[in-house]
């Protein structure tokens, strides 16, 4: 990188934010995912929007790639810069700007922290769904980027379903406001449904309006034992064929239990094939008539244990639990192979059995939890990057695993994207016509390729 | 440390918003996950050991904060001090590291005779006179601070004035150990005097044996393994004399370190007798709850409690402090938000890494004061020279106290 061109970046955000020492570009060339690096060659911690367009106008004409950053917890590669330039990292653009309680809207900044806007919120009685298993450390604009969804995704939706507005920063360095408080728009294409899961690659989210509802009155947090596997995914299917639709309804094979238990310590039994974690919650009434109907369902597929919290303080350690499932199963083996496999409700035990099968046929160790009511589950391959013929094996079974979720009207990836992990298995999902057409949508906004290269495609 | 302790890591970013410096400074350098990736990249030759790497792994507090957020089990700052250890062990100590760390943390008499001239200094008032004149400003920086942390010092340290042994008050239920460590032993005297009246007063014989010698944590800080093999030997070997039950302690310090001996020499089975013995003043008053709640007496004033790094992160214990000042008529409770944070003291790294300390601390002093407390209460020499002397300058209404002092004043009534 040049070195007037450097000046020119830090003129903009000053020389504290400019980090451009070997050590430091070293350890931002990763993210959650396994296995991928590539060095920014500089990164930038820019402090407000006008900053962030000025280096965005400046990569442009210069045609220097360009990587935006939120916390780096994406799996698939989003937030590595794999040609090298700019990372521009948003921390610290950190500010709650407006929680609008006429319109039950929140505007916020890029470098929020999902959980902090969920604990604003829920200060004034108000709620904002998407609650990814990272939400302490995610930021709103990753979270936008990658369309995260969460473990209340099944009721309440994913991210897509809460964004009303964003202001974007495109390629050339302009501002584009799409959206806003106003809950009916048809003004031309969608554009902000577009840029949600763009990963980066079409523009950099400068502000982001999201809509609220109101905080559910009360919940109930239930814990189901099954001594199988397939009766645990009956049971889910069965649940939403009887309309109920709990907010959350998560499901934990037997390897995976053991791990959150060994970490968590919440009592999970170690005896049995899977669990799930169910929550219903709304109107007092409803929420007790369904907490029976889904009682009745359980014990009618043949749980062997049913239990409900009793207080709020044991539902959040049984959510908790869910929550670090990922985290937890990477303790068993130094290297973790996530992947976000997603199928239709209705086939989670056909899914949940081809993938015992596949780990078996590879020799491998795969655990598996996920968001069942969402037919998105996360085999998860337990491994060491040491070992090359593991690995190898590991991804030819993914490989298996794609293919059937495609088979059975699924995809490669629920709430993960694409990014570089899964580039490769695209094509076989949207095929030449997808390709087509996702490829001029990126020149249309980018036509010199310069944001978050290598991405998708 | 072992490779594979680096390669437990998963990136996955649940410790960042439990790390004090990556909150101030969103900076991945200063973060868990990129300390363990510093280290693991100089492992395999991609980094060199140098200034800037140092330099960011210097940043590290070593509160552990990382250890209880890491689903993983990894422990970033463990895995920092232990690293910085190994590369010292290769450079050996400098001349002043050699003279503190060798020559006088480990015998208390000489630490001691070395305060003698400061508490000379405070009480014949020179203390206000350099103050007030600002002689101070013409010395390091680093000795500043150093001065103006000291409290008033107690006229005599306790381990001079304390019994070898204690007898039990009423019927003897036993017998402890008390490692007396040497910031209580020399500053906070009527804390641990405190902590040995709880303890006869409980029914135990406390035996403070008088050879003891520092727990070895400075040397730790100072990356000086040797010397915290030495002290714990030493002092496994002391203890061992005796017959003990337990070893307590009211330094949250001294109880993370002593807890480790085991791991510290491994392959000597009677460190880790040792190690399993050792227990903070508050898991053995929590043992003890229902005969403690007979004597307090009601105390009508609104407390917070800081969970020191030493106590929650590195010995998991945060619920005893609080069930002990549940037992307290009267006393109004009050949480503070992140009460886990570090205060940013973490052994001599306020006065190593002033700046960042004090963004730390800054942080913290708002917490404590957004409570409205009128005490903190915490149970770390550390943390509570940090924050008396945080507290003295911006709201000296609020008093500092260990936990000890809080209950014999409930106990006096
Ligand atoms: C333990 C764990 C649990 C997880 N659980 C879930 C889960 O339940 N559900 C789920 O969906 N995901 C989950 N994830 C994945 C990840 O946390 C999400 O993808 C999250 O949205 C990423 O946020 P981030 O701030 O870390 O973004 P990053 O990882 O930094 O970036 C993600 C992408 O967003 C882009 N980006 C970031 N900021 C902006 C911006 N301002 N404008 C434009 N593009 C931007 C980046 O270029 C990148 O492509 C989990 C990850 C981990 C490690
Ligand atoms: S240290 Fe633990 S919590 Fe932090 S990134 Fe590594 S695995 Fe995750
Ligand atoms: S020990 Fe404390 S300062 Fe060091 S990495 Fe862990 S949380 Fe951060």
């Amino acid at each position: 990188m040049e070195p007037s061109f450097i000046k020119e970046l830090q003129n903009i955000v000053g020389k504290e934010h400019t980090l451009t020492d070997r050590e430091s570009l070293a350890v931002y060339g990763y993210d959650a995912t396994p296995e991928l690096e590539s060095k920014p060659g500089i990164v930038l911690l820019p402090g407000n929007a006008e900053e962030m367009a000025r280096i965005m106008t400046l990569c442009y004409g210069n045609g220097v790639p360009l990587t935006p950053r939120g916390s780096g917890t994406n799996l698939s590669g989003g937030s590595i810069a794999a040609s090298g330039g700019v990372v521009m990292q948003t921390s610290r653009l950190n500010r709650i700007l407006e929680i609008d309680q006429e319109n039950l809207t929140a505007t916020v900044e890029p470098g929020v922290i999902t959980s902090t806007l969920h604990r604003a919120v829920e200060a004034i009685g108000l709620f904002y769904p998407p609650d990814p298993g990272s939400m302490n450390i995610s930021t709103m604009g990753g979270n936008v980027a990658e369309n995260a969804g969460g473990l209340r995704g099944l009721k309440y939706g994913v991210t897509a379903d809460y964004v009303m507005g964003l202001s974007t920063i495109l390629p050339q360095g302009d501002l584009l406001v799409s959206g806003g408080k106003a809950v009916k728009d048809v003004a031309g294409y969608n554009l902000t449904q577009l840029l949600i899961s763009s990963e980066g690659t079409l523009g950099i989210f400068s502000q982001i309006t999201v809509k609220l509802v109101p905080k559910p009155r009360t919940k109930k947090t239930m814990l189901v034992h099954f001594p199988v596997l397939e009766q645990a995914a009956l049971t889910v299917s069965a649940i939403i064929a009887a309309r109920i639709i709990p907010a959350t309804l998560e499901f934990l094979d037997k390897v995976t239990i053991k791990c959150v238990e060994d970490y968590a310590h919440v009592g999970l039994p170690l005896d049995v094939d899977a669990v799930l974690l169910i929550e219903v919650d709304g109107h007092p009434t409803v929420v007790e008539e369904e907490a029976a109907g889904v009682r009745e369902i359980c014990e009618r597929h043949g749980c062997s244990f049913f239990q409900t919290a009793a207080t709020p303080q044991e539902a959040l350690k049984l959510a908790t639990a869910r929550r670090v499932a990922l985290s937890s199963l990477a303790r068993l083996k130094p290297t973790t192979i996530l992947e976000d496999a997603t199928v239709p409700r209705s086939c989670i035990a056909p899914m949940l059995k081809f993938i015992q099968d596949t780990a078996k046929r590879y020799d491998l160790t795969i655990g598996t939890f996920g968001h069942a009511g969402d037919g998105n589950l996360h085999p998860t391959c337990l491994t060491d990057e040491r070992d090359h013929d593991e690995i190898r094996r590991a991804h030819l079974a993914f490989s298996d695993i794609f293919d059937k979720a495609i088979e059975l009207g699924g995809t490669i990836t629920g709430e993960h994207g694409v990014g570089i992990a899964k580039k490769p298995y695209l094509p076989r999902l949207v095929g030449e016509a997808g390709l087509r057409v996702m490829r001029g949508i990126k020149g249309a906004f980018d036509p010199k390729g310069v944001l978050n290269p290598g991405k998708i495609f | 440390m072992e490779y594979v302790d680096l390669l437990n890591c998963m990136r996955c970013g649940m410790c960042l918003p439990h790390c004090p410096t990556y909150k101030e400074t969103f900076l991945e350098t200063a973060s868990p996950r990129g300390r363990v990736a510093l280290v693991r990249k100089i492992q395999d030759g991609d980094l060199e050991v140098n200034e800037r790497t140092l330099e960011y792994l210097t940043l590290c507090l070593d509160c552990q904060a990382c250890a209880t957020a890491c689903p993983c089990g990894v422990n970033a700052g463990e895995l920092v001090a232990e690293f910085k250890c190994e590369e010292k062990g290769k450079g050996g100590l400098s001349f002043m590291e050699d003279l503190i760390l060798r020559k006088l943390v480990p015998h208390p008499e000489r630490l001691e005779n070395a305060m003698v001239p400061l508490r000379l200094y405070q009480r014949s008032g020179l203390q206000t006179l350099v103050r007030s004149l600002g002689i101070l400003k013409m010395f390091p920086p680093a000795l500043g601070r150093m001065e103006g942390l000291l409290p008033r010092l107690p006229a005599k340290p306790l381990r001079k004035s304390l019994l070898e042994v204690t007898p039990a008050v009423g019927e003897e239920k036993g017998t402890v150990g008390f490692f007396l460590g040497c910031v209580m032993s020399l500053i906070f005297s009527e804390a641990s005097h405190a902590t040995v009246q709880l303890l006869s007063g409980l029914g135990y014989k406390v035996v403070t044996p008088k050879a003891q010698k520092c727990c070895g944590a400075p040397n730790m800080l100072g990356s000086d393994l040797k010397g915290l093999r030495d002290l714990a030997t030493y002092n496994v070997d002391l203890f061992g004399g005796y017959d003990l039950e337990f070893i307590v302690t009211d330094c949250g310090g001294c109880g993370a370190e002593l807890k480790k001996y085991g791991h510290h020499l491994p392959g000597n089975s009677r460190a880790e007798g040792f190690s399993a013995k050792v227990r903070d003043i508050s898991e053995i008053l929590a043992l003890h709850a229902d005969d403690l709640k007979k004597k307090l007496k009601p105390l009508h004033r609104i407390v917070t409690w800081h969970d020191a790094c030493h106590i929650a992160h590195c010995q998991g214990i945060r619920q005893q402090p609080r069930t002990l000042m549940d037992l307290i008529p009267g006393l109004d409770f009050r949480e503070m938000n992140d009460a886990d944070a570090c205060c940013g003291s973490a052994g001599t790294y306020n006065v190593a890494r002033p700046e960042m300390s004090d963004r730390i601390l800054e942080r913290k002093v708002s917490s404590i004061l957004a409570t409205g407390a009128e005490y903190l209460v915490t149970a770390n020499p550390g943390c509570l020279l940090q924050l008396k002397k945080a507290l003295s300058e911006t709201s000296p209404k609020v008093k500092v106290v260990h936990l000890t002092e809080l209950l014999s004043e409930s106990i006096k009534g």
